[in-house]
């Protein structure tokens, strides 16, 4: 029986490896990726691709949103088995907290500015 | 019956608790060090959030299409780029249990980030010196308090990193070092993915209004 818990104790030693295991071309796919992703909005910027001020605005947002989801994939190598879940649990938590203060604060301060009086409009944006 | 097996593995439990216990400290390093990037990522929030409300207010100063430097700002997102990659190689030699190639390629991501860090201040300069600073306009005060606290983030890093480069070469890959490695791993990574959302919503829709 104690042979049994030794044995258990190698094993954890072996396998202590703390923290996800990587692969170089799971890094090497990201590293693509974020380069094709990066480069594609500095172009469409640089290069006044679109006359709409909007559409490019949507498209680069579109990316930067796609190019975070590869980072949190290949390169914080993000899971829902890490920790026991509690890794993506923390992260859809402050993900919900940062949506709320970031569409919150343009949201109120927006309706401030237009709905504020026209003679104090000057100071405003 | 449940006697025979409950004892042994009680007492292995009493032997083994001091060895076990590092062993469990060593896992909640790592989910306590990703609850604190969170928080972190809480005061970027607040700090994108103060960005887009005052993005606007230029107080009759210059406008974001004025004073950004576009292909700077492409240097310095490749810098922070490749340091991110760089780094995922220290990673992957430091799984292979190879000290040098993890200093090497750990030396090599602090190069990168010293020249983000470089190309940076030298931005802020100009803009200072351009008459742009921090006071000038509700716009800029909250770009350089964006901008600096990543900034601020990077130095951190690299002074974590060139200290971890000293603790490698006095220790060794031992378990304490490879720990520290993926906590700054964690770090590191997660200040590139803040810096998208920095090109993107300050630099390039910055230069489109």
């Amino acid at each position: 029986m104690s042979e049994l818990s030794h044995n258990h104790d190698e094993h954890h030693d072996h396998h202590e490896e703390e923290g996800p295991h990587s692969s170089f071309s799971g890094y090497m796919l990201g590293f693509m990726a974020s380069i094709f992703l990066t480069a594609i909005p500095f172009w469409l910027v640089m290069g006044d691709v679109f006359s709409s001020r909007n559409t490019t605005v949507l498209i680069i947002l579109a990316f930067a949103l796609v190019q975070i989801l590869v980072h949190m994939v290949y390169f914080l190598h993000m899971n829902f088995q890490s920790e026991g879940g509690w890794t993506m649990l923390s992260l859809i938590f402050t993900v919900v907290l940062l949506f709320i203060t970031l569409a919150g604060s343009l949201w109120v301060m927006y309706h401030m500015n237009v709905n504020m009086m026209p003679s104090m409009m000057s100071g405003g944006s | 019956m449940s006697h025979s097996t409950a004892t042994p593995a009680v007492q292995a439990g009493q032997f083994d608790f001091l060895v076990k216990g590092e062993h469990h400290v060593a896992n909640g390093t790592l989910l306590g060090f990703w609850l604190y990037l969170m928080s972190d990522c809480l005061i970027f929030a607040a700090l994108f959030a103060t960005y887009g409300v005052l993005s606007q207010n230029y107080a009759g100063g210059p406008s974001g299409a004025d004073l950004f430097d576009l292909p700077l700002v492409a240097l310095n997102t490749s810098f922070l780029l490749f340091s991110s990659i760089t780094y995922g190689f220290a990673m992957l030699q430091m799984q292979q249990r190879k000290l040098k190639g993890t200093m090497i390629w750990l030396a090599i991501t602090g190069v990168f980030g010293a020249g983000f860090l470089g190309l940076e201040l030298y931005e802020f300069y100009h803009l200072l010196h351009q008459g742009a600073g921090p006071q000038r306009s509700a716009f800029l005060s909250a770009f350089f308090t964006l901008v600096g606290t990543h900034g601020l983030h990077v130095c951190i890093g690299i002074i974590w990193l060139v200290t971890l480069l000293f603790q490698l070469r006095k220790h060794g890959l031992t378990t304490a070092n490879r720990r520290r490695l993926f906590c700054l791993s964690m770090f590191w990574h997660f200040l590139d993915v803040v810096w998208i959302g920095v090109f993107t919503i300050v630099y390039l829709m910055g230069s489109l209004s």
